[in-house]
Parts: C-alpha cells; structure tokens; sequence
C-alpha cells in the first residue's frame, strides 16, 4: 500500500530519527584524516591601531603548524570580504563601503575582530599558542550608539567615512507625507530603541577545511545556510578559487535564525590556512566567541510620527531611524534597516502617504545583520507602538481604531506607497479571528480579577505583514542586490520509481526534508518513504541560494513544483509510447499514466524503467533518462500577515512581567505540513517574545566591551518563561507563487514583539505609561513606573 | 589516567587527562557525538547525559569522574529502529526542529520521568530551565515531555 502524503497533510517528519538518536552529522561531528586545529586570536579592544603582531613566541610553542594574521592575507593578495547588496543614498550616491579584512590589519574595529589565526596539532595546542600571540594595540575611543557615532567629533571608524555613516536612504513621497501632516486633526508621536539581539543557534558556527594538493580541490564544511552562496562569495571574490575547484558542504546545521546566512571571514581564513599547511584544520566556535564574531540583529533609534483625521483615519506617517550596523559591513548588512524595513510601514493599513529616512551607521560593535524578520519586525514594532498611542490619545479602542484604516480584503492587490504591491490578505479576518480567540472582550474580568490580587494586568495587540519569499530579482536588482535570488530543484526519478530530490535551499529544523517530500508525493504519486531530499553540498546540488528571508518553500518549493510538472510532461511522453496512443491522451492522476476514457494505464515505475531500459521507448524523440531540473525566479514578494495578541500580568511590587496568555492567528497562504508551520510559529514567537521581555546586547558606551556576553548575561527565553501558545490559520493564497505559499519562517517573530510590549504598556497605562522600550526587565519596568508623571502626582 | 566505566552498557576502559570533560571524552575520544557542546557556560544543557542514572551536564563534569560509573548517552536511549518512548514521544508531538539541543532535552526528560509520575506542565516547564532550545518556543518540547513520560510508566520503563 503507497502513501500518498500531500500537501495539507501532517506526516512525522523524516529527519527526526537522526537527531532523536545522536546520528545528527554537524561539522563540529565531523572528523577528517590528519586533522589538526585552529583557534583565532580576537581583538579584546573595541577599537584600536595595531602597531604590531610579534608571532614568534606563538610559533615556538609545542605544535604549531602556523600562525596566520592580517599581513600574511594581505601579502597573498587577498582582499576584503564582499557585500552581497550595496544600497544607495537618498543624494543618489552609493553606500560608503570601507573594506572588511578576514583578519585585521592596521586596526580592529570592536570587540572580537579577529586578528590572528593559529593553528597546531590539538585544540590544547593552538589555544595555548594563541595566548602567546603578541598584539601591540594603541586603544582608540570607541563609539557604540548610533547617536553618538554620527556626531560631528565622534571617533571615526574609517578615515573616508565622515560621521561613520555608511549610508542615508530614504524611501516614499516626503512632500505627499508633509501635507497629510498639515490637515492632521491629531499626530501621534514616539520616540523609540529596537534592542540589540544575539541570534544564538544552539550550535555554534563551525568550519573545516581541507585541500587537496593532487587535484587542486578544496572543500569547506561550515555551519552555513547557504553553502553554494558561501562557494560564490568565497571563491570567486576573496580567495579567487575557481567554483569547480572548491566544494562547500553544509551537513547538518543546528539553527540559523539569519546568523548562518553570511560569508564569514573564519571561512576564507580557515580554507586559505588548509591550503598553506597542507592539512585539514578544524574551527569549532565557542559560545563565548560567538557573542563577539557571529553577525547580530535589529538595533535602531527611531523617532515617528502619525498624522490623523478626527475620525482617526492614518493619513499619513513619517519615520526617522538611525540603524547601526557595527564594525564592517556584513553580507547583507546595509540591506536589512532599508530595504528590508522602510517597504513594510504600511503594514495592514491604508496609510496613503509615507515618508522614511533611515541613517546606516557604523560604530565600534559586532556587524548587524539579517536576524529571523530581519528589518520587518523593526519596521512592525515602529507602527504597531504608534497605533496604540495614536488610540490612547484619540480615546479610540484599539481594535477599532485598526479596523478602522485596515485595507478592505476586496482591495488586493493592494499598492502601497511605500514600493511594495500586495497580492493577497484579509487583516481584518486576522484581527476578528485573533480577537476572539483570545476573549479580547473578556478581558476585563480578567484584568480585575488580577486587580484582586494586586496585580496589573495588560492586553496588547499587533497586526503586521511582511514581505518575504526572497526574491523576485528583477527588483532586487534595481535595489542594490549583488545576486539573484531565484531557486533551484532537480527531481532525479531512479529506474525503480524512487525520488531522490537535489535542492539549493538548506534544512536546518525547518523540515523541507519533509515538507518537499510532501509537494513530491502530491505532484508525482510517488509514495512518502520512496522521496528523499539532499540539500547542502555544492558537489551534489546543482546550484541554489540558500535558506533565509522566509524563502525555502516560496522560491524553494515553486522550483521543485516546477521540476516535478516537467517530469509529469516527460512521463506522458514516455507512457504515450508504451500504450501505443498520442501524448494528448495521456491523463496523469494518482501515481498512473492512464489512457483519457480508458482502463489502459502504465504506474509511475513503468515508465521510469522504460525511461532507464530504453528496450521500448522513443529514442528518436526523447532522450533516456527521468531527470528534471527547474530554476524559479517569483514575480514578486509574498506577504504573510496576522494579527497577535498578547497578556501579561505584572507583579507591581517586584516589576516581573508574567506573560501569561499568547494568541496568534497567521495568513502563510497555502499550509503544506500544518504541525511544522505551527512549530515554524511557536519558534518564531518565542524569539520575538524573547526580544520583548528578556534579551538585550549591551556594549559599555566607553569602552565599547560587550556586556552581555555570555548566556550568564544574555538571556535567552527558557521554557519556565514562556506560556502555552495559541497558534491559528486565516489564509488566503498567495496569487503569484505555483501552491499559494506565502512563507512561514518568519512571520512569528516579526508580529510578537509589538504585541507584548503593547501589552505591557497597557498594564501600565494608569499612570500615564504609554511607552516602554524593549526587553520590559523589572528593573526597566520598575524606573518606568518610578518614573511615571501620574505616580509621581498622586504621591 | 586510565578509567574504567561502563558507557551505554558496555564496559569501557580509556586513558584520559585529568582536565578532560566528560562531554570532551565522549565526543573526541570515544566518537560518540550525539552529545552536543552549546555554551561554555553549563547553560544550555546540549551536553547532558547521565551518569549513574542522573542527568548531569557533561561539560562540567571532569571524566575521571566517571571512573567505575555508569554513563548513559543520547546513543544508549534507543535506536533509529526501536526508539525509546522518550524519544518517539519527541517525534510523535514534533518535539525537536534543528535537532541540537534534543540530545540533552531527551536525557534531562527521561530523568525528570523517572522522578515525577504524574507531572504537570509546570513541572516539566521547571524542570527544563537548563535546557535552551531556541527552535520549538519549547511548545512542543512540553508536550513531548508530558506524553513520553505517560508512555515511559505504561511501558514500565520509568
């Protein structure tokens, strides 16, 4: 009996056995002949001159194969490492792109930039000799907050970047914004932090790398999410590595969150090392470490306004960010705060003008990247505070007030002025169904009786959509991408009907091993346990842009939908041959090629023999073989929505916020695997939770030495802290993509956070709260509330 | 240091540093690397197993430690053919996504099954404190916990 497990359906998943047994195959598993091991010396100076590096005591030390620095790179004639999307300024100038060493040299820009790399015999022996390594550093002021880094007498990271200011982007109708500000009835107003996160994968980033001398081949395994990126960016522009000389394997890879999406420089100085001392070298990045290497989220200033009628009606918004984006920039650094986040502010509304300006800025701190939402939970946050201020002043409910200027779900598609058309939605669908199931009505009771026990109690609410399914290229193109961003999927059909699938995107927990299997068996009625998925080896795979920005079964999946009709093509073909009858016959349902009107049929795995065992088959017409390979290129973005609802109760006399209720309810379009969208979901969530209530990357303003950087320090949401969540579906179809999916990665992270801290404002609101930047720690809680004009009346 | 233990029910018998961590003797020596290093600060518990029947972080226990002990590692629970109920309870309830924290998440749930009979979710919520999963929200992980410790006294393997 086959199994037909289609799409909509909640198969276990076929990865689980591997890692359920300790059987998981991460790089810092992988053990390769003659393998030795390397440490990197790391700046402990937020910024610094490097006057000299004196290796000779580290090369004495017992095993030491090498020791590498900035010099020897650059001696070799190998540059910086490259930037995938150059963004352009709002004088039409391109970004300031100051080079990014793999290893310094002349200076160190913050904490953790790596200036040396050793490598011995064991681990023991490398981090010895990498103690030995002698920096001779003249400290430099550091600067750590983008306020202060544009100042006019700020330390300047680079010499030829004034005011460390990469870039000044902009994006919508400024004039069109001013004049909706001018017939305003009211404008709503916030000042605001986007805390800086850590991403923190449970595994950590790892690398080895290896050469062969006899072929000229190299091959890099790195906890990457995208090896064949990684093959591009490496080789052809820092190492200059032919593509076909280098191999780059991703196994498998324990969380990325947006962290793994980079081209790091531990990678191209490992591969560059591996070739130098001839033996295999191995880098397993410590936690410690990755705190101060791996590439960090969100951090903005903003300042935004909303201009309403008096019915209020957003008429028009304006938002002002400062976005620091660290030391150097990082593969797609400058693309995250623009690109990313300006597109979004309109959100579900019908808002018809929109002005953003945003000042990209370097400061003395770990490069900001892509973090899970990356630019869009930012841009979620900035609208979802201010239309909850904007009702508290204008005394309007906050459900209303959202209702009242959401885009009607007959208005899709749906051009906002901010860029971005959207295909499909229903937010108010969201917002009823997300209402009701969290008995919003009902909150009153609830409040009172946490009121009873001396406890306040707050209700909040997020709508939001995001773009993702990364990316049409045509436009990305014309937005700075360096790449495009379509997707590849071969589907090998063997002689024996099985599947073997090769794809460009990278399963790292998301479960396209099973969800792929899923579109496979739906499409070619190939039984569920007769398809495997490989993924993440660029000897394998033929080519593909990776996991990230919500794109693996958007872009991903549409390829492989794609690949799969092409065979169906081919097998009726195939069949029309063996049954003796024209290829317009042949009808293609449930695993049979079957004669239209007839019981004459061939399976599936006839014609995949006849394909492979061509004895009767039309070889004059068609080659052998049942392979098909198909590259997908969308037409547009997709947008996911929703509406989240979040409940906190806060202990007045500690200032511990208790989150106690979570309710979301998500459009992802067409849901392929329901129980792994739902865990796409609650991961999400949690992360923004944790963004909200817990985590904060904290650098000391003077010296620039990263304050949380341990897990000691940074907080990572635990599983006491966290409440039973509530997940539910509204979806419409995305209109562009070959299923209708939207894409779910990302969605639970981007709505969460502006929904708990709305909750914990309104907790609050009594005495005269209406803002509390993230993570709502006690101890900010308890300064806010000390701090309150109502409080401080009353007493 | 020459230890002896026996480690997932064979007798092994190994020469070691005396600075060796268990979860280094584990991994590097005894290629067992289902038991995972995610922190360096006894945080994350991607590294428990158990020694002696209790679950313990392997990177804060030194092997010597071990000697003349039992040490059960992710590998000893069951096997891809026959899970352990802790384990098909985590597959069953999508109990795991990138697979990193599992290994831990699994050993620190199979103790806290056998010391709690009838939990409750608060009880499995406390219980994991020191176990980080950044993938799951832990929603499932509960789950998983609470079903495959309902499983782990049926069968009578608690």
């Amino acid at each position: 009996m086959s199994s037909v497990i289609g799409i909509g359906a909640r198969p276990l998943r076929k990865e689980d056995r591997r890692f359920l047994t300790g059987h998981g195959n991460y790089v810092a598993d992988i053990k390769r002949p003659d393998m030795v091991a390397g440490v990197f010396v790391r700046s402990p100076h937020a910024h610094a001159a490097i006057k000299a590096i004196n290796t000779a005591a580290a090369f004495a030390m017992p095993g030491v194969l090498t020791v590498v620095t900035g010099e020897d790179l650059k001696a070799a004639g190998i540059g910086g490492l490259p930037c995938g999307w150059g963004i352009t300024g709002k004088d039409g100038l391109p970004m300031k792109e100051p080079q990014h060493p793999a290893l310094a040299h002349g200076k160190v820009r913050h904490v953790g930039d790596p200036v040396a790399f050793v490598v011995a015999e064991t681990l023991e022996q490398a981090r010895a000799a990498a103690e030995m390594v002698v920096v001779d550093y003249d400290a430099l002021p550091a600067v750590v907050g983008v306020l202060e880094a544009i100042k006019d007498d700020a330390p300047l990271l680079f010499d030829d970047v004034p005011n460390n200011l990469c870039c000044d982007w902009a994006i919508g109708d400024r004039a069109a914004t001013d004049a909706a500000f001018h017939k305003a009835a009211h404008v709503a107003r916030i000042s605001l932090v986007n805390n800086r996160l850590v991403g923190n994968p449970m595994e950590p980033r790892a690398a080895i790398a290896e050469y062969n001398s006899a072929t000229g081949q190299y091959t890099l395994w790195s906890t990457s999410q995208f090896p064949h990126v990684v093959r591009l960016l490496m080789g052809a522009f820092v190492l200059n590595i032919p593509q076909h000389k280098l191999r780059v394997v991703a196994p498998d890879v324990g969380g990325g969150f947006g962290v793994k999406q980079f081209h790091y420089a531990e990678e191209a100085v490992i591969t560059w090392t591996a070739a130098k001392v001839g033996r295999p070298i191995k880098w397993v990045c410590e936690r410690s470490e990755g705190f101060i290497s791996d590439a960090q989220g969100r951090d903005h200033v903003t300042e935004a306004e909303l201009a309403l009628d008096e019915h209020g009606k957003f008429l028009g918004l304006r938002v002002n960010t400062i976005a620091n984006i660290g030391g150097y920039i990082s593969t797609f650094g400058p693309n995250i705060p623009t690109n990313l986040y300006g597109p979004l502010l309109a959100g579900v509304y019908t808002t018809p003008a929109i002005y953003c300006e945003v000042k990209v800025v370097f400061t003395n701190t770990v490069p900001v990247d892509a973090y899970r939402g990356a630019g869009r939970p930012e841009a979620t946050f900035v609208l979802e505070r201010l239309v909850d201020i904007a009702a508290g002043d204008l005394g309007i409910d906050r459900a209303e007030i959202r209702r009242r200027n959401m885009i009607p779900k007959e208005a899709y598609p749906y051009q906002t002025p901010v860029m971005v058309e959207y295909d499909s939605g229903d937010p108010k669908g969201c917002l009823e169904k997300a209402l009701e199931a969290s008995d919003w009505a009902g909150f009153g009771k609830r409040k009172a009786a946490s009121a009873r026990n001396d406890k306040l109690r707050g209700i909040g609410l997020s709508t939001y959509v995001e773009a993702c399914g990364l990316a049409p290229s045509r436009i990305a193109g014309r937005l700075g991408a360096r790449g495009g961003l379509y997707e590849s999927a071969t589907v090998r059909v063997h002689p024996t009907g099985q599947v073997t699938v090769l794809i460009g995107t990278h399963n790292h927990g998301q479960g396209h091993e099973t969800t792929y299997a899923q579109i496979v068996c739906e499409k070619l009625g190939v039984p569920f346990e007769n398809i495997d998925i490989v993924f993440g080896d660029t000897d394998k795979v033929q080519f593909g842009m990776g996991t990230y920005g919500s794109r693996s079964l958007v872009v991903g999946g549409a390829a492989l939908s794609k690949a799969a009709d092409k065979i169906v093509l081919k097998g009726k073909k195939i069949a029309a041959h063996l049954l003796e009858t024209g290829e317009q016959d042949i009808e293609f349902e449930g695993g049979e090629f079957k004669v239209a009107g007839t019981d004459r049929k061939k399976t599936f795995a006839d014609v995949a023999l006849a394909a492979y065992v061509p004895h009767d088959y039309p070889l004059e017409v068609l080659e052998p073989g049942l392979e098909e390979q198909a590259y997908y290129d969308p037409v547009n973005f997709t947008y996911p929505g929703g509406a989240h609802v979040a409940e906190v109760e806060i202990d007045p006399e500690t200032c511990v916020v208790n989150l106690v209720n979570y309710t979301a309810v998500d459009d992802v379009g067409t849901v392929i695997n329901p129980m792994i969208v739902e865990g796409q979901l609650h991961g999400g969530i949690v992360q923004g939770i944790g963004q909200a209530l817990f985590e904060n990357c904290i650098y000391d303003d003077a010296s620039g030495q990263l304050l949380s950087g341990s897990f000691m320090d940074y907080c990572m949401p635990r599983a006491d802290n966290i409440p039973k969540i509530a997940v539910a579906m509204h979806s419409t179809p995305c209109a562009h993509t070959p299923m209708g999916v939207k894409g779910c990665g990302e969605v639970g992270t981007i709505g969460s956070p502006a929904a708990v801290a709305n909750a914990v404002v309104d907790a609050l609101s009594h005495l005269g709260v209406n803002h509390v930047d993230m993570p709502a720690t006690a101890n900010r809680l308890w300064r806010v509330i000390k701090s309150s004009s109502l409080l401080q009346a009353a007493e | 240091m020459n230890i002896s233990f026996v480690l997932n029910g064979k007798p092994v018998s190994v020469d070691v540093e005396p600075q060796t961590l268990l979860c280094d003797l584990l991994r590097e020596k005894l290629d067992l690397t289902g038991t995972h290093i995610g922190c360096d600060t006894s945080q994350c518990g991607a590294c428990v197993v158990h020694v002696d029947d209790a679950s313990v972080k392997s990177c804060t226990l030194l092997a010597v430690a071990v000697d003349g002990g039992r040490v059960t590692t992710v590998e000893g629970l069951g096997t891809p053919e026959a899970l352990h109920p802790m384990q098909l309870a985590f597959h069953e309830n999508h109990g795991l996504q990138c697979g990193f924290c599992t290994p831990g998440m699994l050993m620190s749930s199979v103790d806290f099954a056998r010391r709690h009979p009838n939990p409750t979710e608060d009880d499995v919520r406390r219980w994991l404190e020191g176990n980080l999963c950044r993938c799951t929200g832990y929603q499932n992980i509960v789950k998983s916990v609470l079903r495959g410790t309902a499983a782990m006294h049926a069968e009578g393997r608690a």
